[in-house]
């Protein structure tokens, strides 16, 4: 039996309330897609290139990408965000950008 | 299919390309082609891959990130065109052409696997499908771009991230 109370579904509780991108130190954070086409040599050694990961790290997050469908390779503030994603773009990569 | 011995490192950080006289003509084509069509317009959808959004679900934001990017991205992709062509006999490439080389293999990889429409699961096509050689040129250039992707990894610096991104 449902108790009386306010009339506001628990769901609708924990909305943020506001502009979500309002907090500009929120982190944005840089993902990889999955893609049918770019091999995964050449991701690898993208993400060692770009980053500096050593080749297990490279290894790994490409694996997380192509079984998991995407995995974050980066992160901190938008402009280094973007930053990321742009360069990411240059070799082709499916990558795009959000805040944590 | 073919002894894997398209590419090599050389010393002092030098690399040689060796594509057979018909491979060469295919690559030049191709690259021709590739010039024509970014010259034409980059809002082809067959172009998408290569002028990727940056924002999922920011169109605003998006549409200033093309503003800030296409341009330059559409210049290098030519400039990595240009060396290609001019260096089409790959008997010695410094590191700067060899990553034009990896860049314009990739980009025409990225173009025609867009046309075909190609999934994790497309592994060949059926001879009678009109797309086949079409295929079949997709499945040579990331047979090349693999040796190029091995000999540039070869010469990766040592690693300098803290290893957790």
């Amino acid at each position: 039996m449902p108790s009386p109370g306010p009339l506001v579904a628990p769901s609708e509780v924990d909305q943020p309330v506001g502009d979500v991108d309002a907090d500009p130190d929120r982190p944005w954070v840089v993902i990889v897609w999955n893609d049918p086409i770019n091999l995964m040599s050449y991701v690898t050694f993208v993400l060692q290139k770009l980053f500096g990961y050593p080749l297990e790290v490279a290894e790994k997050l490409m694996l997380q990408v192509h079984y998991e469908g995407r995995a974050v390779v980066s992160n901190g503030p938008r402009e280094k965000a973007e930053l990321d994603v742009f360069r990411l773009h240059e070799h082709g990569l499916w990558a795009t950008m959000q805040q944590d | 299919m073919f002894p894997r011995d398209r590419v090599r490192r050389r010393s002092g950080g030098r690399y040689q390309i060796r594509l057979r006289p018909n491979e060469r003509v295919l690559l030049a084509g191709l690259v021709t082609q590739m010039r024509e069509q970014l010259l034409a317009s980059t809002d082809d959808p067959s172009l998408q891959r290569l002028f990727p959004p940056a924002y999922a679900n920011d169109a605003e934001r998006n549409a200033g990130y093309q503003v800030l990017t296409r341009d330059e991205l559409l210049e290098q992709r030519l400039a990595a065109l240009d060396v290609v062509e001019r260096t089409l006999d790959g008997s010695d490439l410094d590191e700067a052409e060899m990553t034009a080389w990896m860049s314009t293999l990739n980009s025409l990889r990225l173009v025609l696997g867009t046309r075909l429409d190609v999934s994790e699961d497309t592994h060949e096509l059926d001879p009678t499908d009109p797309q086949a050689p079409v295929f079949a040129v997709y499945e040579y250039l990331g047979w090349v771009l693999s040796q190029v992707v091995d000999a540039l990894s070869a010469d990766l610096p040592p690693p300098s991230a803290d290893p957790r991104p």
